[in-house]
Parts: structure tokens; sequence; C-alpha cells
């Protein structure tokens, strides 16, 4: 589903991904890991497609497609939904148009009519109860004065309203209490399909006990430096980083 | 700093008004009140004349295109050709109206009508005002708006005709809104009208009235209007001024609201069309208890400039004022807002809030704002902010990550910043229409159809 090979990123100048190889089938979810300022977020922001982060090098294909060359709503319509680490408030625009408006634009896309009010209702209010949110927050302004975890429930809601094929989620559990962890989490896992993906960034393992996955990468200044399953996750909260430092041998390792 | 040039053709242009009123003083008659008060007005322009760049609260609006004119007073106008369609453009759809039209200052019997009123309340056009009952309107014309210090509003002193004149008696609410529609029609001249209205609510009444000032492209016209508004004790008014002249247009309109005890006044006024407009809005609060909610929404583009000058004089204590003003400039326009704020030494337990904030569309636009408090009581809650900035390019990019394009995302986002004061309009057909009107001025503005 994605295929990402070589790929390399400069933000203001200075390179942040090194060279990542990374290959997401459908059905798999996949957790990338790893200590502040590895790259995680540029990563996720780049397949998003960010004009800030410059790519220098490689290419990332999604189902074939040349990912880097579209527009970023393009990819949203091809399929590619990233749950930002920091949502923008937009007052002024509610909830329920800007949701209406993005899930007409994907269908649009794919030829299909815009969706019926009545059956937008019943979506959004199946989905809605899903993440324990109560129906005012439709009316509201986009992420208007939401709490920090009102506005990461708000991007699994719109995940499950506009239904990817592939989520990027970057850093969605961060800021969360154990409540709202797990009804993130159980967002997330009613979304886990054969057909669909997922590319969980995280700098902790607390989520991945929820959402667990086929995979998981550790990412180190800019490159994936150790792969494994879910057990690797549980690794690093027991024993931290410092033992993948010492174990793979890596350019930064070597910088005094 | 300024050119020369600019103060000589501001003497010429008063020179040529002047003159025109010499000429014109009998025609334009009156009872002898009248005739007086238009005498002390022209003398009073022609003492100071117009305002050049060099006047502080004229720093940002160069008057030139309109002084350059000449233009010519609308009577010589062809006769109006306006057919009742035309008129369609400026209504609010299914809102049942009392519609008052004027055109190019006159009022316009065969395009105007009134729905049943409640009894005492009287609409009348001002020029049957002046033949029929003087006496009434002697006690309030000129006497809210001061033309001492104001040369727009001596020029209109000195020159109106007509206008609409309102008045609503004690107890007495008008369900309907009071639609007063100045259509602006002259294909080969240029000409001046100076429209004058008077808005009197009697004790404890309730009215909404809607001015709109419009016209055609590519007529070029000068609407200098003035409209006085008494509130009475303890009356609701809700007004809206609606301004969409031709984009070559020029534009004066000057409002002044007395408010007397526990009154309730909502302004909105919105500005679209002319290529140089000027929007003044200032009210006293004459008892206390009084509140008053001033909106303004502002959207020039091209080369037009739209400046906006507020004054809220808070001379009685008690009283609130909430004053709301967006700005969206586009192209190469200039906009300004002037808010000026007064707390008077026995105004106790005032409440004013002020903000302006300004979206610049384009790297050429610009705006001014200038927002002021002067406060003279020490028992008060006053705040002021003013902003200028930007679309935020997290936010273009939060909603194109969704799958709307970059164009709707920066239309959506445009519209967003003035939907808060959109929203405080009560009456739904008024805001389903200034929804379509600012739609419809945004960049490619189509695809966004409905209330956001």
């Amino acid at each position: 589903m994605l295929e990402i090979k070589g790929l390399h990123v400069k933000v203001a100048g200075k390179e942040i991904l090194k060279g990542i190889d990374l290959s997401i089938l459908p059905g798999e979810v996949h957790a990338i890991m790893g200590p502040n300022g590895s790259g995680k977020t540029t990563l996720a922001q780049v397949l998003a497609g960010r004009v800030t982060y410059e790519v220098t090098g490689g290419t990332a294909r999604f189902e074939g497609k040349d990912l880097l060359a579209m527009k970023p709503e393009d990819r949203a319509r091809e399929g590619v939904f990233m749950a930002f680490q920091y949502p923008v408030e937009i007052p002024g625009v509610s909830n329920a148009y800007f949701l209406k408006a993005a899930l007409n634009a994907i269908r649009k896309y794919h030829g299909q009519d815009e969706i019926d009010a009545m059956d937008f209702v019943t979506l959004v209010q199946d989905k809605a109860k899903l993440l324990g949110l109560d129906e005012t927050f439709m009316k509201r302004g986009l992420n208007e004065g939401f709490s920090g975890g009102e506005k990461k429930k708000n991007e699994v809601f719109q995940m499950a309203v506009l239904e990817p094929k592939f989520c990027v989620l970057d850093e969605t559990d961060s800021g969360l209490d154990i409540d709202a962890l797990r009804l993130v989490a159980n967002g997330i896992n009613a979304m886990r399909s054969p057909k669909r993906a997922m590319l969980v960034v995280t700098h902790y393992q607390r989520l991945l006990d929820y959402v667990v996955p086929d995979v998981v990468h550790v990412l180190v200044d800019g490159k994936i430096v150790k792969s494994g399953d879910a057990d690797l996750a549980r690794n690093l909260e027991k024993h931290g980083y410092g033992w993948i430092l010492e174990e793979a041998p890596r350019p930064a390792a070597a910088r005094p | 700093m300024r050119p020369v040039t600019d103060v000589a053709v501001a003497v010429d242009a008063k020179q040529t008004y002047v003159a025109e009123f010499a000429s014109s003083e009998k025609e334009l008659g009156g009872p002898k009140w009248v005739r007086t008060l238009r005498q002390n007005a022209i003398a009073r322009f022609e003492s100071f004349g117009f305002p050049t760049q060099r006047h502080e609260e004229w720093k940002y609006t160069n008057l030139a295109p309109l002084l350059r004119g000449p233009f010519k007073p609308a009577i010589l106008a062809r006769p109006d050709g306006v057919l009742a369609e035309k008129l369609e453009p400026f209504t609010f759809g299914v809102l049942k109206t009392n519609q008052v039209v004027f055109v190019n200052g006159r009022y316009a019997p065969r395009l105007s009508y009134l729905r049943s009123l409640p009894e005492g309340v009287r609409i009348r056009s001002m020029a049957e005002m002046l033949r029929s009952e003087p006496r009434a309107l002697e006690k309030h014309v000129a006497r809210h708006a001061s033309f001492e210090a104001d040369s727009f509003v001596a020029l209109n002193t000195a020159f109106f005709q007509d206008g609409a004149f309102i008045e609503i008696p004690k107890n007495t609410v008008v369900d309907e809104p009071i639609h007063l529609l100045f259509l602006s029609a002259s294909k080969d001249l240029p000409i001046v009208a100076h429209p004058r209205n008077l808005i009197l609510l009697g004790a404890n009444s309730q009215a909404t009235v809607i001015e709109t000032y419009a016209g055609w492209a590519p007529d070029v016209t000068f609407t200098n209007a003035a409209t006085e508004v008494v509130v009475g004790p303890a009356a609701v008014l809700e007004h809206y001024q609606v301004q969409r002249e031709s984009e070559r247009a020029f534009h004066f309109g000057t409002m002044t609201i007395d408010q007397e005890r526990d009154s309730s006044v909502t302004a909105h006024s919105m500005s679209f069309g002319g290529s140089l407009s000027r929007n003044s809005v200032s009210t006293i609060f004459r008892g206390p208890g009084g509140s008053l909610t001033l909106n303004g929404i502002f959207m020039p583009r091209e080369t037009q400039q739209h400046d906006n000058y507020t004054r809220i004089d808070h001379v009685a204590p008690s009283c609130t004022s909430v004053e709301l003003y967006r700005g969206i400039l586009d192209g190469r326009s200039r906009g300004v807002f002037n808010g000026n704020i007064y707390v008077r030494k026995d105004a106790q337990k005032t409440v004013a809030r002020q903000t302006n904030k300004n979206l610049l569309l384009s790297k050429e636009a610009f705006v001014d704002s200038t927002p002021g408090l002067e406060i003279l009581a020490d028992d008060v809650k006053c705040n002021h902010a003013s902003t200028i900035g930007q679309l935020d390019d997290n936010a273009v990019f939060y909603l194109r990550s969704r799958g709307i394009d970059e164009e709707a995302a920066r239309n959506i986002l445009t519209y967003a910043f003035v939907a808060d004061v959109v929203n405080q309009v009560r009456v739904a057909p008024i805001r389903i229409k200034l929804d379509q009107l600012i739609l419809s001025r945004l960049p490619k503005g189509a695809g966004l159809g409905e209330t956001l």
C-alpha cells in the first residue's frame, strides 16, 4: 500500500530524514517510535504534504502512485489521512460544515454525488458515539476551545467519518488521560481492517498496549535503526532507547 | 510631505460647491429655519473646506479623486429609468419589509410600498415633511449631526432636499423591517445626491431599519448621506447599513445616534461598493442603562478604499458598548478603521469593548487601524484590540489535508473571519443575504453555497 524508498527530507535547510525505507501492506499497523527530534513528525507531515518540508531524495508511492507529487488535498482524496499532533483551531467554521465539505470533496473526486443531509447526520452520530463526543460538538467552531483530549478525539472522529485507506497518526496519544486514551484507541481499533493500513507515530509505548502493532520501527536521527514486532515496543518502554543506540551502529552515535 | 496640489484641489472643489449653493439656493427652498440652517452650513463649509490628509481623522484617505469631480446636482440627471425588477438584487428574499425607495436622493413613490403599520407610525419622505410639517423636523434636523466639525455633514445640510422620515410612537413595536433603499443611477453624468434621514423612536418602542445604498456599474455617482437617529427611553433599534454602490462611485455616509436611558441599539454597517467610501457612525449615551452593539464589515478589493470612522460617547453612567469591526482587504485596496471611545467623568460603571481585526488577502492591500479610548471616569471596564494579519498557513494546510482544495480552504477561512459578526444578525433573511454578498466577493467565491 505504501512503499517508501531512500527518503531524504530537509526542514529549513537541515536534513531531518536521512534515508527512510518503509513498506506497509494493506491490513498492517506499523508503529514508528523514537526519541524527540528523531524525525517522527517530519515523516508524518511529509506524507500528508506539508510544503515547508523539502524532499531532497527518495520516493514514496501510495498504491503505486507517486505520493510526493500530489497536492495535499489529492493525497486525502486518494485515501491518505493524517491525524495531527497539534490540530488547528478554526473559529467560525463549524465541525459539521468542515467535515461535510471534506467528505463531499472526497466524494466528488471519486465521481460520487454529495452526501444526503440526513445520511450525513446519521453517519456523524454513529461515529461520534464511538468516541464519546456529544452532539453539541458538531455545531461548535472547528477545534475551537477544545481541550487537548477533545482535539485528539476529533482527529480520530474525522478519520472514522472520512474512512481513509491509509492513516498516519502523529502522536495521537500525547496529552491524553487514560479514559480518553481508551476511547481514542477503541476508535482506531474499530478502523482496523484487512483493506486499511496505519502508521502510528508515538513517543511512548502506552497507546501500543491498546493498538497492538504488527511491526514496530525505531527511528533515530532520521533513520530506521531497528524493526521488530510488538515486543520491541515493550522492550523500549522497559529499557529506553539507550540499548538500541549501542546495538545499532549509526552516524549520530559517532558524533561527540 | 503631502503634495501641495492636494490642497489646491480641495480649495477648487470647495469653491465649486459654494458657487453651486449660491446659484441653487432658491430652488433648494424650505421654511425659513431650514434656509437659515443651509446658509450657516455652507458658511461653515466655506470656512473650513474639504479635509485633506493633514487632518488627523483623514490621514489615510486621499479625497482627490472625489474632489476632481465635478459632480452635478442629481436633479440634472435624466428622469430615472429604474424599473421595479432592477431592485430585486437589493431586497432580502422572503423577508417582508416596508420598502421606501429613493432614486438619486429623491423619493420614488412608484417603487415604494408600505405594509400595514401599527397606529401612529409615520414613514414619510423628508421633502413632503418639509412642505407639510416642517415644525416636526425643527426639533431634530441638524441637532444631532453637527455640521460644525464635519465638511460632509455641512454639505449635506446645505443641499439636502429629501430622504426618509420615520417616527415610531411610544410603546409601539414595528415587526416588519423598514427598508430604505437609496439608488444611485446616472449613466452619463456624474451626479451628487445628499439624502437626509431622520429616525425617531418613542419611549419603549421597537423597530428594525435597513438602509441600503446601491448603484450599478459603471455609473460614477457621489452619495453624501446623513442619518440622524434618536432612540427614546427603553426603546430598541436594530439598524443595518448596507453599502453596495457601483465600484466607481463615491459614498459618504454619516450616522448619528442619540440614545436615551435604557435604550438598546444594534447597528451593523457593511461596506462592499464604492471606489472611495467613508462610513461614519457617532453615538452618544444621553441617559444611564443604555446598550450599544456596533458591528462593521468592510471588504474592499482591487483599488477600492473603505474608510470607517466610529465615535462612541459615554456621557451617562452604566452604559455598555461592544464594537466589533472586521476588514477583509484584497487587491491593492485600502482600508481605514478609526475608532474613538470617550468615557466622560460622570460615566461610571461604563463597559466599553472595541475590537478591529483585519485580514489582508493580498500583499498590495493596506489597512490602517487606529483604535482609541479616552477614559475620564475611574470605575469602568474598557478594552480595545486591533489586529492585522494574513490567512494562517497551518489552517489552510489542515483543511487541505482533509481533501478540501486550496482555493476553497482559503475561502472558508476568509468567510470564517467575519462569521462571528454575521452570526449576530438576528433577522435570518438579512443574514442569508449578507452571507451571499460576502461569499460572492471572495476570490472565485463560488462553491461555498451554505452557511458555515
